[in-house]
């Protein structure tokens, strides 16, 4: 073999690797829809070991002891837990602990000498999260199914999940004269490194109700507004989601025809569920921990810790691969105690 | 003879600086460079580098152009609050955005879409008055104007997207952005908005004209470079007189697909096909939005989008369900 052959050659293996866009191998192709619409899923073995790793279900305890007496004829000023016994709450507890406390912190994270004091506002987000994940796995199965939610989906360990949002003040210019962003145009992590509007979620998720649906739906022009700069915000939402999912677009649409109901995955459904579900959250449950939480916890423009997709997914298409924590944990299906999240659920 | 079996150019033709063709007499304008020889860019192209001819055209088109590229580089500078190493990390990034939509045709103040208008005024003016300049140079030389034609097309793809559709969509914000990574994703929501581009037949037919080009691009240099041996870089004699170079490139793709374009022939090809990729893909935006709202559903219409068997359970819009969330 020549040296031109061998220069050929080498030019050859250069161009394939910058070909396969410098993803170096194994990769694997997952195919769900029908064959040539690119309905894959692409996933890269030692990306899915570290996700693996970073989403191991704790061990759950033995459960409690059934029967007893009921939690309220020991423990005082229960407002969520008071259908439990004394076993399922102390139980609960210690889970708790585990799952939300610091290192080197246990009870006293929550609960000052009086246990029954709610002098500690970790104590009154617990009990308002508590309300919250009962909400959520009784009221919101058409996302979280029976798989539910407990503590652990969205804390790992961790005081604050780490992956929540706040509102961004508005961007900061040494004038006004020239250099407008338009809210975009930056690097932004939140929606995935590209420039596509970087606050999707103050836009989308913050618990109004905002329309996300941008593409025409008549062949012809009849009237429909949405522009393209528009079109580029739902964009932004969407690869929030993908980000959060670890998913590609055709996980959930045909991207064919992105809006048609009928080329899309079940999981598209799923989905739509999902962001109504996340505005209930923020509105009913995060919003109001306005007053409670002090000024460090709070985002720049003093608003609380609000949740997105990637609070509980964390990079996974289910959270923790869709095992169930919940099952461990009947205490947390629910029931919903008090009136004010029930009228929640219908109104969003 | 020469050889040309090589990756770059092996021949250099060194003679006496050629300054060109007299000018028109009377003439403010003087080749501005007499021009040298460059032994590197003699790899890629001609050695000789220069004469230059500037002319009034050129030193307004590039006067436009420098006003039009410092607005967009000040407004991107000041977005990262004037610092030159935040300019160069997330130069991918910035952009010089157009006004909202809801500004309609009105004219926006400077910061929320003015500084866009005054760089896509600056810009197109600097674009045109370069046209006019290929024109008249092409002129001067006494040769055709297929180049300044040719490069009509794209500036027609340009006004289309930065000014024609945006004046018919009512809105200047309609336009693309001044950027890299923003024009990109301005693509990617356009064709989303409009129920995906890639069902639009004349996207079909500028995608056709695109790879085609390429693809007679490869052909046509592969050709003349494989029949240099033989002189076949001497195009211009073979096309009333072929000889053995002519001879033997035209019965190779006779002999590999039956058909041969002749040496005149084949630069008609890549000529329209390079003009024709523009040309309808100008025509393709301009329908979009004005004429045709989404593209998937007018194929579907017309019998253009294929069906495909349904392999997942059906799903139903979920907004459609009684008591759905909203």
């Amino acid at each position: 073999m020549n040296s031109r052959a061998l220069g050929v050659l080498a030019c050859v293996g250069v161009m394939s690797i910058l070909v396969s866009a410098c993803e170096p191998p194994p990769t694997k192709v997952l195919q769900h829809g029908y064959r040539g619409t690119g309905m894959d899923e692409i996933y890269n073995s030692r990306a899915l070991d570290k996700l693996a790793a970073s989403n191991a279900v704790p061990v759950a305890p033995p459960a409690a002891v059934e029967g007893g007496p009921p939690a309220t004829s020991v423990f005082k000023n229960l407002q969520v837990l008071d259908d439990l016994s004394v076993a399922q709450v102390s139980r609960l507890m210690v889970s708790m602990t585990a799952w939300v406390a610091p290192p080197g912190q246990s009870c006293n994270y929550c609960h000052v000498a009086d246990l029954a004091a709610d002098d500690n506002y970790h104590k009154v987000v617990a009990r308002s999260m508590l309300r919250m994940v009962r909400h959520l796995n009784s009221g919101w199965k058409n996302h979280v199914g029976t798989t539910g939610v407990t503590c652990y989906t969205c804390h790992r360990g961790m005081d604050v999940p780490a992956y929540v949002w706040y509102r961004q003040p508005p961007q900061t210019q040494t004038a006004e004269f020239a250099g407008d962003r338009d809210g975009q145009n930056a690097p932004a992590a939140a929606v995935g490194l590209t420039s596509l509007p970087n606050d999707p979620f103050s836009e989308y998720l913050d618990g109004q109700a905002t329309n996300i649906r941008v593409v025409a739906t008549e062949a012809l022009p009849g009237g429909d507004p949405t522009s393209t700069k528009q079109t580029e915000h739902t964009y932004a939402l969407m690869i929030h989601m993908s980000t959060a999912l670890g998913v590609n677009c055709t996980y959930c649409h045909n991207s064919r025809s992105f809006t048609s109901w009928d080329s899309s995955t079940p999981q598209r459904a799923t989905a739509w569920y999902g962001i109504r579900m996340v505005r209930d959250l923020n509105a009913h449950y995060l919003e109001p921990l306005t007053p409670t939480l002090p000024p460090d916890r709070k985002g720049p423009l003093g608003d609380p810790a609000k949740v997105n997709c990637q609070t509980c997914h964390q990079g996974v298409y289910k959270p923790l691969f869709g095992v169930s924590m919940l099952k461990d944990y009947p205490e947390l299906a629910g029931p919903v105690t008090t009136a004010a999240t029930t009228s929640a659920a219908t109104t969003n | 003879m020469s050889e040309y079996q090589n990756f770059f150019n092996r021949v250099q033709v060194r003679s006496p600086i050629y300054v060109g063709t007299p000018l028109p007499r009377g003439g403010v304008w003087k080749r501005s460079f007499r021009g040298g020889f460059s032994y590197w860019l003699g790899w890629i192209g001609d050695a000789q580098i220069g004469p230059l001819y500037l002319g009034t055209l050129g030193v307004a088109s590039l006067f436009c152009g420098f006003i039009a590229f410092e607005i967009i580089g000040l407004n991107m500078l000041a977005s990262v609050n004037w610092s030159p190493i935040q300019l160069i990390r997330q130069l991918p990034w910035l952009a010089l955005e157009p006004p909202a939509p809801s500004n309609g045709l009105h004219l926006p103040p400077l910061n929320q879409g003015g500084w866009w208008l005054l760089a896509g005024l600056f810009l197109t003016t600097s674009v045109l008055l370069w046209w006019a300049r290929m024109y008249r140079r092409a002129r001067a030389l006494g040769m055709g104007t297929h180049v300044a034609w040719a490069f009509a097309s794209a500036i027609w793809l340009m006004l289309v997207l930065g000014i024609i559709r945006p004046v018919l969509m009512g809105t200047f914000g309609e336009a693309v952005p001044f950027g890299i990574f923003p024009h990109l994703d301005w693509v990617a929501a356009f064709s989303i908005r409009y129920g995906n581009l890639f069902y639009c037949p004349f996207h079909m037919l500028s995608i056709a004209f695109l790879y085609g080009s390429a693809l007679l691009f490869a052909m046509h240099g592969g050709t003349i470079l494989a029949v240099g041996r033989y002189g076949g870089d001497r195009e211009l004699e073979q096309i009333v007189d072929r000889g053995t170079a002519g001879e033997r490139a035209a019965l190779f793709w006779r002999w590999t697909m039956g058909f041969n374009a002749t040496v005149e022939s084949i630069h008609r090809w890549a000529w329209w096909f390079a003009v024709l990729c523009p040309l309808v893909g100008g025509i393709g935006i301009l329908l979009t939005g004005t004429v045709v709202d989404n593209w998937y559903l007018w194929a579907v219409k017309h019998g253009v989008a294929p069906s495909y068997p349904q392999v997942f359970p059906t799903v139903i819009d979920p907004a459609t369900l009684p008591g759905a969330p909203q």
